[in-house]
């Protein structure tokens, strides 16, 4: 069986633009200020953590594909382009085949929102300018063309969860030499609609946008190599969502001092439940990056995955495991390890 | 674990992957036999949209399907069953079917790998309408939100059969049915996992609707697939679904085999979000991906289910792809697009079709548009446009989406 490393990691975040803000907000350990958000109908507004501008305007910006395009998107690119570094230029130039794996829950609802609006009021007038960059893979698409990627590229839609199974994926073409690289992806939006609808689940939840990357190859990589993504175990009404957490989590080390635990718990003990009693016996450091962060989805459980593998390649763990209690498809979980060849 | 993955008997990519099971609902109706009646015949199943108000758009016709008062037997609770949206009962109704054909038993672990565009889109719709007009009021609310996210039709897929297994949800446009059944082949074939339950499924809903009519995509008349005088898709709506398996697994267990999928290939095409390379090149990319999947020439391809949308652009693009890749044997190469009968399904169009492939190949038939009027002079192939038995070995069924994805399967016929 190939061995399958990562070779890069990238970051979007209420932190800041890059790994190295996430990096720096959750080792502050202290939950970011949140922002208000208008929603419409209401007085008050709802709060957020969302993105603040970049530092400079990234020089993708300008890209003919990319005019239109949506926060996400951008979200999505910018990490896509710190995890591969100078892999770029190998892929554009046809060298490495890179395969694209870009995963979201709520995606493309800015545009999705403000198109349905417009048939509301009229739909013979609704834009089609917006409609095509409602749909999930529209992303996904954007950074193919923005690198000129032709190879496999596949949009996966579904909880937090669905990260990790992106990865596993990734990890499959790479075995079947379908790609030589491939970036994994989740991204999220804010907007007042989503906001909205997490409210109803739990009034403390804050939701956030971003996005996180990371690139994984077969046989090399500098930063962490890939040692086991667990079973999906989905909730149903034949498994609860305590006894998945606690099977994800059987599939993980029972007792590993020297490794990080990243969870998906975000301080709020109802929703938590679940992973906090899975991992109730874990001797080792925890980090919880909604907690600081805010609930971003698959963009969140990339920031778990980004936090793991770059505390492996500070040399902080000689490993790191994520857990994810998803919102309400599955618990799932990875580990990742410090390269040794 | 889904890594590292099994260990894989045998040489990898050595499994014969066969179809034991095939569920469809579209708007020609429920399951294979009705179907398969209307496709041999070219039947057509448009009507006026009733679903939403169509009033102010171009087109005001689609495939809409009739759903029955009632779903299957299934192990889902009452409540779960009044809670269920014309999508989710859509694909439980293709699923019966093919898991009653297939003759599986619920276990842990079976993978469920689906496609769609859109999941419960109509529900979403519903919750903003109400967020809007009435900002204050929860009400259903949260059902919506729960019911409206595409995860949850895989999870009911999961309840309604009692297994448990990992969800996968692709959404890659128009060709994400053909992804879905793409993805779960290799799966099987790589030896991952024995069994897959693989398909797609999507339902009218205004938004798309509306999209595609503002991008003036759909047609104001009817869809006339590779016809010189096309103007447009008509939407349509449906699931289908496979049960993927082992031919080992299948024979021992003595299952009925409908047929083998040998090949998948897929490509990007990055010329537009919304029109593809004017000489299709990813569209050749994934249909000779897919014969060098299958280990075949394109001369060994009896018939090709094509993508065949009937905008002018994606005709036109898949005319010359398809020319470029047939060669001399475009000349004797059926082909025929099965939208000129139920419509595009969108996300549930390459699993439609999948199964379309499956009964063409079963039957010894191919599937006629009866819509056309005038040949596109660019199709080097012949258009099946007459119900006419034929003795084909192998299918090819072509997907293609906004985004520039592109998928292509080829199947075989079990003899």
């Amino acid at each position: 069986m190939s061995r399958v490393f990562i070779d890069g990691l990238g970051a979007v975040s209420p932190a800041g633009w890059g790994v190295a803000a996430l990096r720096d907000s959750l080792e502050n350990h202290v939950p970011l200020p949140v922002c208000p958000l208008a929603r419409p109908g209401w007085e008050k507004p709802l709060f957020v953590r969302p993105v603040p501008p970049p530092p400079a305007r990234p020089a993708f910006f300008a890209h003919p594909r990319l005019r239109r395009a949506n926060a996400i998107t951008q979200f999505t690119i910018a990490a896509a382009l710190e995890a591969l570094g100078e892999t770029v230029s190998l892929v554009q130039s046809g060298a490495v085949r890179l395969g694209i794996i870009v995963c979201v829950m709520a995606g493309s609802v800015n545009y999705s929102r403000r198109f349905y609006e417009e048939v509301i009021k009229d739909p013979a007038t609704a834009s089609p300018l917006i409609f095509p960059e409602t749909v999930f893979n529209a992303s996904a698409s954007h950074l193919a063309a923005f690198l000129g990627s032709n190879s496999m590229g596949y949009t996966l839609v579904g909880d937090d969860g669905t990260f990790l199974q992106g990865i596993a994926l990734a990890a499959q073409w790479l075995a079947d030499d379908t790609v030589d690289a491939c970036l994994v992806i989740g991204a999220e939006e804010t907007d007042w609609l989503v906001a909205d609808a997490i409210r109803l689940f739990h009034p403390n939840v804050v939701h956030s946008a971003g996005a996180g990357a990371i690139l994984l190859k077969k046989n090399s990589g500098a930063i962490a190599e890939l040692a086991t993504v667990t079973d999906s175990f989905p909730f149903t009404q034949f498994q609860t969502r305590a006894a998945a957490a606690r099977r994800m989590r059987a599939q993980l080390p029972p007792d590993a001092k020297s490794e990080l635990l990243c969870t998906s718990t975000q301080q709020l003990p109802r929703l938590d439940a679940a992973e906090s009693q899975a991992w109730r016996d874990w001797p080792g450091v925890r980090v919880s990056p909604r907690a600081i962060l805010g609930e971003a989805f698959q963009a969140a459980t990339a920031w778990q995955c980004v936090a793991a593998c770059d505390g492996i390649r500070h040399n902080k763990f000689a490993g790191a495991n994520v857990s994810v209690v998803g919102a309400n498809q599955q618990a799932i979980g990875a580990r990742f390890l410090k390269p040794v060849f | 674990m889904l890594f590292p993955p099994p260990k894989i008997s045998g040489s990898a990519n050595a499994n014969r992957v066969v179809v034991t099971g095939a569920g469809i609902f579209t708007a020609l109706g429920s399951g294979w036999k009705t179907n398969a009646d209307g496709f041999r015949a070219g039947r057509t199943a448009f009507r006026p949209v009733t679903l939403f108000d169509v009033s102010r758009q171009r087109s005001k016709i689609a495939a809409e399907a009739d759903l029955p008062a009632e779903l299957p037997a299934l192990k889902l609770s009452r409540n779960n069953i009044r809670r269920l949206n014309r999508a989710s009962k859509m694909l439980l109704q293709a699923a019966r079917e093919a898991w009653s054909q297939a003759g599986w038993s619920a276990e842990e672990n079976l993978p469920v790998v689906l496609g769609t565009t859109s999941g419960e889109m109509s529900l979403g719709e519903n919750y903003l309408q109400q967020a809007v007009r009435f900002p204050r009021a929860k009400n259903r609310q949260p059902t919506r939100v729960v019911h409206y996210q595409i995860q949850r039709q895989g999870i009911d897929l999961c309840n309604a059969f009692g297994f448990h297994g990992p969800v996968m949800i692709i959404s890659n446009a128009c060709a994400s049915g053909a992804n879905a059944i793409g993805h779960a082949f290799e799966l099987v074939r790589s030896g991952r996992a024995g069994k897959v339950l693989a398909g797609g499924y999507d339902a009218l809903c205004q938004l798309t609707f509306a999209g595609f009519d503002s991008l003036q995509a759909l047609s104001p008349t009817i869809c006339r697939p590779f016809d010189a005088t096309r103007d447009g898709l008509t939407l349509g709506e449906g699931a289908a679904i496979l049960t993927l398996e082992t031919f080992e697994h299948a024979r021992k267990r003595n299952a009925e085999i409908l047929g083998e999928i040998t090949g998948y290939g897929t490509a990007t095409d990055t010329h537009h979000l919304t029109q593809p390379h004017p000489e299709g090149n990813a569209a050749l990319a994934a249909m000779t991906a897919a014969c060098a999947s299958a280990r075949i020439t394109p001369e060994k391809i009896g018939y090709v289910n094509a993508h065949g949308t009937a905008t002018p652009q994606n005709d036109a693009t898949e005319t010359a792809a398809l020319n470029r890749w047939a060669g001399e044997h475009a000349k004797k190469l059926p082909v025929s697009s099965t939208k000129s009968s139920i419509g595009h399904l969108l996300g549930g169009a390459g699993a439609a079709e999948a199964v379309v492939c499956l009964m063409a190949l079963r039957g010894q038939w191919l599937p006629p548009q009866t819509t056309l009027n005038e040949i596109d002079p660019a199709c080097r192939f012949q258009i099946v446009r007459e119900p006419v038995d034929a003795n084909i070995e192998m299918a090819l069924s072509n997907s293609f989406g906004f985004g520039g994805a592109n998928a292509s399967l080829i199947f075989r016929r079990w003899a």
